[in-house]
């Protein structure tokens, strides 16, 4: 079957590569302008995909997706990589919610970022992420994909050091960028290990294979991309860049750190269901990683007071879900996605809604110097609080519908493996209510706990027109995607169909228990939080659990001894070598012909008569030898 | 006669000449003294061209008059050139190129 191909797919990438590039080549001139181009161009690659969009849905489902082969890229031999495009039913779902949130997002910054004199710098820099981003859900082998992976982390790296003038700030874009290089080393293995053994590197070409290759091939290539998308999607155990990513502006921490670039490891996964479908074990290592994640993301939220951090841990939570289901094989994939989609639109709307916050409180991002902000920012509350419905999954919000079919996923994965992660699905939904009051209720409602300085008002209409169109996302686009398992039906000619599925227990029940969950949480958090006094200050006598979960639970503190401290170690001792062997080679073979040069030197006495001594008794040895030998 | 004795003079002179370079400091003598290396070599040469019988020794003592004559020409205005600066010709004193 040969796909269609479609020239039109250059423009999603080229429309906010040419606002990023000019931006940046025209400096200062475009100061006045800037943002508006950008925001333009972002709005601009949008309506090519809704138009991409409309195209598609005229089709037939098998003949969906379409390519554009823009250049041959390399040519070697047998082995030939295009740089191509692929536009499918996976893959638009991720160009419209890119591009989709990125124009909400460009707009709120305009207004944002409008005292920044170095406005036209952010949005160029947004612009890079937003094509960079589109090129790597639109590649069509792993090799393009990287060329999108790499760009995003460059502009994500940029972006968390928009303000490098502080130091910590510049050390977090350092340490987020680093911690993602670990990633992008899995996947270049990954991709070396398909060259290797498969000899391609495309989707199509793995896909066609994955039967016939060896399962340890595919558990090889699984557990390297596995790597790849811990480190993207800052899972456990690389997950501590995502806390101090959040020293970039908030609308980035939306974009970036929360909507999208974040979950490009899910994508990442999904698209390569090929893959983990032939190789068991890295799948379950998927699982396991996701389930983890999700524990230790909402565990930490339950600690932050930073409200900006609390939202991080969350994602980080949120985004275990998304892996943990789309470990689960065939039956996950579309829920993954489905979270994704949800999680894109009220997890941004909340980031915006922080940033409002901060911009009405002079930038203060302590939620125990908040309280009571409902009055003051009302249009704030009403969408922070849809959002934050949506993430705690009440019916009919969004996160309800995503959530309840991964729990229900879990649960029915079969076996103890089925109860275990059906568990600790039900026990994160009960956490995630927890912190997610937790922050509402020390933002929003709790009585006043900021001095008089400070003077909060709402956020005017460029910011919070995004966070309006965004929590009306939260409201429904968890029910479009359900209802008749739209998304599901969508995106299965991409997956292989999936078997007989057991289920332990009725969708109703299973719905039930995830409510009476969120409910306890809920409960909980606003007995502590709503009904008793809440500390300006945090408190010092806590118990050691969240002494711990403050400092994220010691990750960095495990990786500081773990890898950094014995890194140093060995960088210092290579130096130390470096200097001593190497070096001392070189500069001894240098002192040494030095050294000989001066003594040889001492010969060269500049009377004639002595060289010439010298040749005759050079011409007798010589002849004396030549006697010796022939006789 | 034996030829013998022409390569027993030469031998002699080749011998003279040699300590006078490495002995004598005066420039001319010392380039005399080179003349008569030159000269002894080209008795053996023509020497061993009388007992070989053949013409290859008195061939290259042609050749290397002509090289003498020419070595004469050049190092005699050296010289000429070194004691008109200097005042002096003494090989020891044209010790410069050392440093």
């Amino acid at each position: 079957m040969t796909m269609l191909t479609n020239n039109g797919l250059v423009y999603l990438i080229a429309l906010p590569l040419f606002g990023a590039l000019s931006l940046l080549l025209l400096g200062r001139r475009a100061d006045k302008w800037g943002h508006l181009l950008a925001t333009g161009m972002s709005a601009g690659s949008f309506a090519v995909g809704l138009f991409q969009l409309s195209e598609m849905l005229g089709r037939e489902a098998e003949s969906r997706p379409v390519t554009q082969k823009l250049f041959t890229w390399i040519s070697v031999g047998s082995f030939n990589v295009d740089a191509s495009l692929l536009l499918d039913q996976l893959s638009i779902c991720f160009v419209l919610l890119i591009t989709g949130v990125g124009t909400l997002i460009h707009i709120y910054s305009i207004s944002y970022m409008s005292h920044d004199p170095d406005r036209r710098r952010f949005f160029a820099y947004l612009n890079l992420f937003i094509a960079a981003m589109l090129l790597l859900v639109l590649g069509d082998s792993y090799l393009n994909l990287y060329v999108g992976w790499e760009g995003v982390g460059l502009a994500s790296y940029l972006l968390i050091g928009f303000w490098n003038q502080k130091p910590a700030y510049a050390t977090a874009s350092k340490k987020a960028f680093i911690m993602n290089r670990i990633g992008d080393m899995g996947l270049s293995f990954a991709i070396m290990i398909a060259f290797a053994s498969l000899g391609t590197v495309s989707f199509s070409g793995v896909k066609e294979q994955a039967h016939d290759a060896s399962e340890a091939t595919m558990t090889a290539i699984g557990i390297m991309l596995l790597v790849a998308a811990v480190g993207k999607s800052a899972q456990f155990p690389l997950q501590a860049w995502l806390g101090d990513a959040m020293a970039g502006p908030t609308p980035v921490s939306a974009l970036i750190h929360a909507a999208t670039m974040v979950t490009a490891g899910v994508y990442l996964i999904v698209r390569s269901n090929f893959v983990f479908d032939a190789a068991p074990n890295a799948q379950l290592l998927v699982v396991i990683v996701g389930a983890i994640t999700l524990m230790f993301g909402a565990l930490v939220g339950t600690a932050k007071d930073d409200i900006k951090k609390a939202l991080a841990a969350s994602t980080m939570s949120q985004i275990g879900y998304m892996i943990l289901a789309s470990g689960l094989g065939p039956a996950g994939y579309a829920f993954a996605i489905m979270h994704l989609l949800t999680h894109g639109f009220f997890k941004a709307g909340m980031f915006l809604g922080a940033g409002s916050v901060m911009h009405g409180m002079n930038d203060e991002v302590n939620m125990r110097r908040y309280g009571g902000l409902r009055k003051f920012m009302p249009i704030t509350f009403i969408t922070f609080g849809l959002g934050y419905l949506a993430i705690i999954g009440v019916p009919p919000f969004a996160g309800f519908y995503s959530k309840d079919m991964i729990i229900e996923t879990a649960l029915n994965a079969g076996g103890a493996k089925g109860i275990i992660l059906g568990s600790v699905t039900l026990l994160g939904a009960a956490i995630t209510a927890f912190y997610m009051t937790r922050v509402m209720i020390l933002t929003f409602t709790s009585p006043k706990r900021w001095d008089d300085n400070q003077h909060p008002h709402e956020s005017p209409i460029l910011m919070w027109l995004p966070m309006v169109i965004l929590s009306i996302g939260s409201v429904i686009s968890g029910f479009l995607l359900y209802r008749g398992e739209a998304l599901k039906h969508w995106l299965e000619p991409l997956f292989e169909e999936h078997g007989e599925h057991t289920e332990l227990l009725p969708p109703i029940v299973v719905s039930g228990l995830a409510l009476l969950m969120v409910a306890l949480g809920v409960a909980l958090a606003v007995v502590k939080y709503q009904l008793s006094e809440v500390d300006a200050v945090a408190p010092e006598n806590v118990t050691e659990f969240t002494r711990v979960a403050r400092r994220d639970l010691l990750q960095d503190e495990i990786n500081e001894t773990l890898f950094m401290r014995p890194g140093q170690v060995i960088t210092s001792a290579l130096v130390k070598i470096d200097e001593s062997v190497i070096d001392g080679a070189v500069h001894g073979i240098g002192k040494m012909a030095l050294g000989s040069g001066s003594f040889l030197r001492k010969s060269q006495t500049g009377f004639v008569r002595s060289y010439a001594a010298l040749i005759l008794i050079g011409a007798v040895a010589l002849i004396a030898a030549i006697w010796v030998v022939t006789t | 006669m034996s030829l013998d004795n022409y390569l027993y003079l030469s031998a002699i002179l080749f011998t003279i000449g040699a300590v006078g370079v490495v002995v004598r400091r005066n420039a001319i003598v010392v380039f005399m003294c080179v003349e008569l290396m030159l000269n002894a070599a080209n008795l053996t040469l023509v020497t061993f061209s009388r007992i070989n019988g053949t013409l290859d020794g008195q061939v290259i003592a042609f050749f290397t008059m002509v090289v003498a004559a020419c070595e004469v020409v050049v190092g005699l205005a050296i010289i000429v050139t070194i004691y008109r600066s200097r005042r002096s010709a003494s090989i020891d004193d044209a010790s410069l190129l050392k440093r």
